[in-house]
């Protein structure tokens, strides 16, 4: 940028702003590491406490280096439970979830209806309502009308509380889409059908599968509404928040490790693969 | 005709969703917040509006602290995320996306094991201050856990990323040649900054706070995980009456208040800082 600026600019422009430059930079960029830095430090002590070798029942003090809770890590049956708990309910809900909100969000990013404001004023809503009013709410449902809640209702509220991010973020992707390209297949002879699945949908898939993770990250995340409606189903964010009373075992930092490393692998692969489509197009 | 109702039809079973387990909810918390009765005998409606009063003058320290810790947190994390995004917006060259994901990493650990493992890292004699104390660097009485700056900065560390996001998205945007436009202009780095640079941030800056004052004031993870009976906040009440004390109708209300609190707080601040700027931004 600056080497194309006109010269008489770079003329005027005093040697000494100019040399000011960098050293600005440089304050800059130790202050953002010094954030990376506060933002990795529980995570950093989570993985390690992880291989803590410890023989209390709070984990808080280092004793030794040991990989015994990896190998140990189904022996507690109930954390267990709670962890398959909240892997199926998040593949489930971001099943529903995503079919729901990708035609939603197809529908406010393709076409031109009546209601369409109030439709985005409701995901606007979801999306800004405080976890605690959505789930204290349905609590409050459940309790007049005597439903049982369990892995059902836990089950619900998540879908409720995704679809509006998923509605966005593939309606983000549908806005950008140049309405030509269906009329061309329409025009090729291909019917609706036809058309969502050669043409419409390999467009928007990438929106979808953003908004399909994100959806699995809100689910297996969620620990306030999740709360209010689990009954005595235990999710892992359940079974880590009962344990801060009696003690949290070294099995949960590991979890929570692993947790994170499929994370973390799994948005650099989709970093990485939308960096290449940005390339291509 | 059938081209028509396609899009209502797509919109339909995400709409009948989202009506059952998001409208109806509220509609029925309503109306159990004016009902009177027991777990044991029942709850019966008679638009007994006493329970907003009482939950008021009960509980009204707890929603103070709240909205007061929400402040202090929201302005924690504009003070810290603004120069981040800033750096990652002018700064960072191509490295942008690889910055944001660093900034996105406490997301991939769940929010309350996020905290939990606060409380390892800020234990009375845990890796930090354990380590400091036998040092000598701090007395042995000293401790973070427990009070209202464990709180705070609990919350603000849970939802820093809410803050980052919009600002960068609004830096981003900005054609870096109207601030070098400026500058030809004679205007100062300062002075191009405050009247150019931050002006048109300012967007991201709103869309940002909403995005983290409101859950933050609603939270009770924090205060119950760092903090102390000291540190109780609204959203600790209102589980504490659900859970612990099954009073319905008060919880209901407690709800119903904090979210009307909120709103007319989103209300008056999206008023006086223009609608139009905080629902783009924060559509975005």
């Amino acid at each position: 940028m600056t080497t194309t600026a006109p010269a008489p600019a770079d003329a005027r422009t005093p040697a000494v702003k100019r040399r000011r430059r960098p050293r600005n930079g440089l304050g800059l960029r130790i202050y953002t590491w010094l954030v990376i830095a506060w933002l990795v430090l529980p995570i950093a002590v989570m993985i390690l406490f992880g291989f803590n070798d410890t023989t209390s029942k709070f984990n808080f003090e280092w004793e030794g280096f040991t990989l015994k809770w990896y190998a140990r890590l189904f022996d507690r049956e109930d954390l267990t439970t709670a962890l398959v708990n909240s892997l199926t309910i998040a593949l489930a809900s971001t099943v529903i979830t995503t079919v729901l909100g990708t035609l939603v969000g197809l529908a406010l990013g393709r076409y031109a209806f009546r209601g369409k404001g109030l439709s985005n004023l409701v995901l606007f809503a979801a999306i800004s309502s405080p976890e605690l009013v959505m789930g204290a709410s349905l609590l409050s449902m459940f309790v007049t009308l005597n439903t049982p809640r369990g892995y059902g209702t836990i089950l619900v509220s998540h879908v409720m509380f995704s679809i509006a991010f998923v509605a966005m973020t593939v309606r983000a992707r549908a806005v950008g889409l140049d309405p030509s390209i269906e009329e061309a297949a329409r025009d090729l002879g291909a019917g609706p059908w036809t058309t969502f699945r050669l043409v419409t949908l390999p467009l928007v898939l990438p929106g979808v599968i953003s908004g399909a993770l994100l959806a699995f990250a809100l689910s297996i995340d969620d620990f306030i509404i999740t709360n209010f409606t689990s009954g005595s189903t235990v999710t892992f964010p359940l079974w880590v928040w009962g344990s801060t009373r009696t003690g949290t075992p070294p099995q949960v930092n590991v979890m929570g490790t692993l947790l994170f490393a499929a994370g973390a692998l799994i948005a650099v692969i989709n970093l990485v693969a939308s960096r290449r489509r940005a390339r291509r197009t | 005709m059938r081209r028509r109702l396609t899009p209502y039809l797509m919109i339909l079973p995400a709409g009948l969703w989202l009506a059952v387990f998001f409208v109806v909810p509220l509609v029925l918390m309503a109306s159990l917040s004016l009902q009177e009765g027991n777990l044991v005998d029942g709850f019966r409606q008679t638009f007994h509006w006493q329970n907003y009063t009482d939950g008021l003058s009960t509980y009204g320290d707890k929603f103070t602290r709240s909205l007061w810790y929400g402040l202090l947190a929201t302005l924690a994390c504009v003070a810290i995320a603004y120069p981040v995004a800033y750096w990652i917006a002018f700064k960072a060259g191509d490295r942008k996306s690889t910055y944001l994901f660093l900034l996105l990493l406490p997301f991939f650990v769940s929010f309350v094991l996020r905290t939990v493992s606060w409380k390892f890292v800020l234990a009375d004699n845990g890796i930090l201050l354990g380590t400091l104390k036998d040092w000598g660097l701090l007395p042995d009485d000293f401790h973070v856990l427990q009070t209202s700056f464990a709180v705070v900065a609990g919350l603000a560390y849970n939802f820093l990323p809410f803050m980052v996001l919009p600002i960068y998205v609004a830096l981003e945007r900005i054609d870096f040649r109207v601030v070098e436009a400026a500058q030809d202009l004679y205007a100062g780095r300062l002075q191009a900054f405050v009247r150019v640079v931050l002006p048109l941030s300012l967007p991201g800056v709103f869309a940002g706070v909403i995005m983290t004052f409101v859950p933050i004031s609603a939270d009770y993870v924090n205060a119950a995980v760092l903090g102390g009976p000291g540190n109780t906040m609204i959203g600790n009440v209102i589980q504490t009456e659900y859970f612990n004390n099954s009073n319905y109708p008060t919880a209901s209300a407690l709800s119903f208040t904090l979210m009307a609190i909120l709103l007319v707080g989103i209300f008056l601040y999206a008023r006086v800082l223009g609608t139009r700027d905080v629902l783009e931004a924060a559509g975005r």
